[in-house]
């Protein structure tokens, strides 16, 4: 259906991860995204796990809980968690939610 | 006495309750509303109602059964945009409750109970009828200021 839909690609720098997620996410797509994601902070335990979400065309409250259900299993973890550079799409959904307030927003440094 | 509403167009589409189908509904409603003009924001906006709207029906209406999710999408002459979205699931018990921000009866820790703040925010009327062990309606309701630039 969706030839782009949650497209995860995995780069890694010292003890961090950074997942870049392009395309649409929500209720289908997550389902992938978030356990790759999961099985990469439970085996791996990074320092720090970055979602960047500049390539991400369309999210609805689905792609909230993505965020915030990372959100708390970093932190209770110890991992910390950034967002990097959400697309406006992204960004509507973060500030609807007030996430911006508890969850650390990365600009990419141009 | 209500005034009747005129309809300029309207079509209406049916599909199974399945998560692939949630990108489907939204492909199909910014493709009804390319008609009547509208602005990016207003597509962005219902594009995501109706995401929320259908991912109701298949999470909570059918949790998981089979069953239909039947869309209805309206333009009035008014340039408002009408889409019901109906499943024939388990219903609503408390609808009030439902709508309160943050409320979820998923316990699975990743729905946030923001569904229907979505959709009132990014309409301007989300209407909830729904009776249990029915089914559910929801009707998103959104003026569109057309962009004729």
């Amino acid at each position: 259906m969706n030839r782009n839909e949650g497209v995860l690609t995995k780069i890694y720098k010292d003890k961090t991860v950074v997942f870049v997620i392009r395309g649409e996410i929500d209720h289908h797509s997550l389902k992938s995204v978030k356990t790759v994601i999961d099985s990469e902070i439970f085996v791996k335990r990074p320092d720090k796990l970055t979602l960047d979400l500049s390539g991400v065309n369309f999210m609805d409250s689905s792609g909230l809980g993505l965020i915030l259900g990372r959100y708390q299993l970093a932190t209770r973890l110890g991992i910390g968690f950034s967002l990097l550079e959400p697309s406006p799409a992204v960004s509507k959904l973060v500030k609807l939610a007030g996430c911006e307030k508890i969850i650390n927003i990365e600009r990419k440094s141009s | 006495m209500r005034r009747k509403t005129k309809y300029q167009n309207s079509a209406e589409i049916v599909f199974p309750a399945k998560s692939q189908n949630e990108s489907l509904a939204r492909s199909v409603v910014s493709s009804f509303l390319m008609q009547a003009n509208p602005t990016i924001e207003e597509i962005s906006d219902l594009k995501c109602a109706v995401s929320e709207a259908v991912t109701n029906c298949i999470v909570h209406g059918y949790a998981g059964t089979q069953g239909d999710i039947k869309m209805k999408m309206k333009l009035t002459e008014d340039g408002d945009a009408i889409i019901d979205i109906i499943d024939k699931g388990c219903g609503i018990e408390d609808v009030e409750l439902a709508m309160t921000p943050m409320f979820t009866t998923n316990t699975d820790g990743d729905r946030t109970g923001m569904g229907f703040t979505v959709m009132q925010t990014f309409t301007d009327k989300t209407k909830v009828t729904s009776s249990a062990g029915k089914g559910t309606k929801v009707r998103l309701i959104k003026k569109l200021q057309r962009d004729d630039t």
